[in-house]
């Protein structure tokens, strides 16, 4: 055996972050769904202004139609993560106290997580029929 | 574990009062909040979402929150913030590549952020309005 220089493991040497125990995946991720957000915000308005003022059966149409149904779920889980990341700043910046900002950021997790689900349960029950 | 003392009043950094309101500051501030409000509108999508799959009753009652003063007021509010925010967005993705820092073109970036997200929601309401035959 050679001699030991350092203790770290040698993962933990090639993964290279030290004692912040993540590296860069929320910068990354935050960008990763920003740019994602782009194409689908625009593409989310232009679907929501051809419904306007029609009734609720032409909607349901529409809306669980393939094409717009894949573009309205791929919008949905990348706002409600970019938005999750956001959010989690947010928190992080402005409260210090440590309980309060761990229930802050479960609860962060907890509401994008759902109303994420919700939007989901709203378009396959259009595109099912069920 | 003996009681912890009281922090010793130390000078802190200036903050916010200090500083003469820039733009660049006002737009900062502006994307951080737009994003706030975002993220609870997002409510509104969902309700939408399964109004629609629920029935005319169901959408009926959305139609009506929407075409109120109250919905409108936030419904327009929403898509400036929605606009705003891509549009802010997009300025960070250009400063993320390195470039827009120079002093001019910063506060160019800015301006462009404000007047772009107003004339683009003002002519996508335009828009929406006549796509429901008319303003009501």
């Amino acid at each position: 055996m050679s001699e030991i220089k350092h203790i770290r493991t040698p993962l933990a040497r090639v993964r290279g972050r030290g004692a912040a125990r993540s590296g860069t995946e929320h910068f990354w991720h935050q960008r990763l769904t920003a740019v994602a957000n782009i194409p689908l915000t625009i593409a989310a308005v232009f679907i929501l202004i051809s419904l306007l003022g029609r009734n609720q059966a032409a909607v349901a149409q529409i809306l669980g139609s393939p094409l717009v149904a894949i573009i309205m779920l791929l919008f949905i889980v990348s706002i409600t993560a970019h938005m999750r990341l956001g959010m989690a700043v947010i928190i992080e910046d402005y409260v210090h106290d440590e309980s309060s900002k761990l229930t802050l950021l479960m609860a962060n997790t907890f509401f994008t997580i759902t109303v994420g689900l919700a939007c989901v349960y709203g378009i396959l029950k259009l595109s099912f029929g069920l | 574990m003996a009681e912890t003392k009281a922090p010793a009043a130390r000078p802190l950094s200036p903050h916010l009062q200090i500083y003469r309101p820039m733009l660049t500051m006002m737009m900062s501030i502006a994307h951080r909040i737009t994003g706030f409000g975002l993220y609870f509108g997002t409510l509104l999508l969902a309700w939408w979402l399964i109004a629609a799959g629920s029935g005319p009753s169901a959408y009926a009652k959305i139609e009506w929150f929407a075409g109120s003063i109250i919905g409108r007021l936030i419904l327009f509010g929403y898509t400036w913030a929605l606009i705003h925010h891509m549009l802010g967005g997009i300025r960070h993705l250009i400063w993320d590549a390195g470039r827009g820092f120079g002093p001019n073109e910063r506060e160019w970036l800015a301006a462009a952020n404000l007047i772009g997200s107003i004339t683009l929601t003002i002519v996508l309401w335009i828009v929406g309005l006549l796509a429901m035959g008319g303003p009501r």
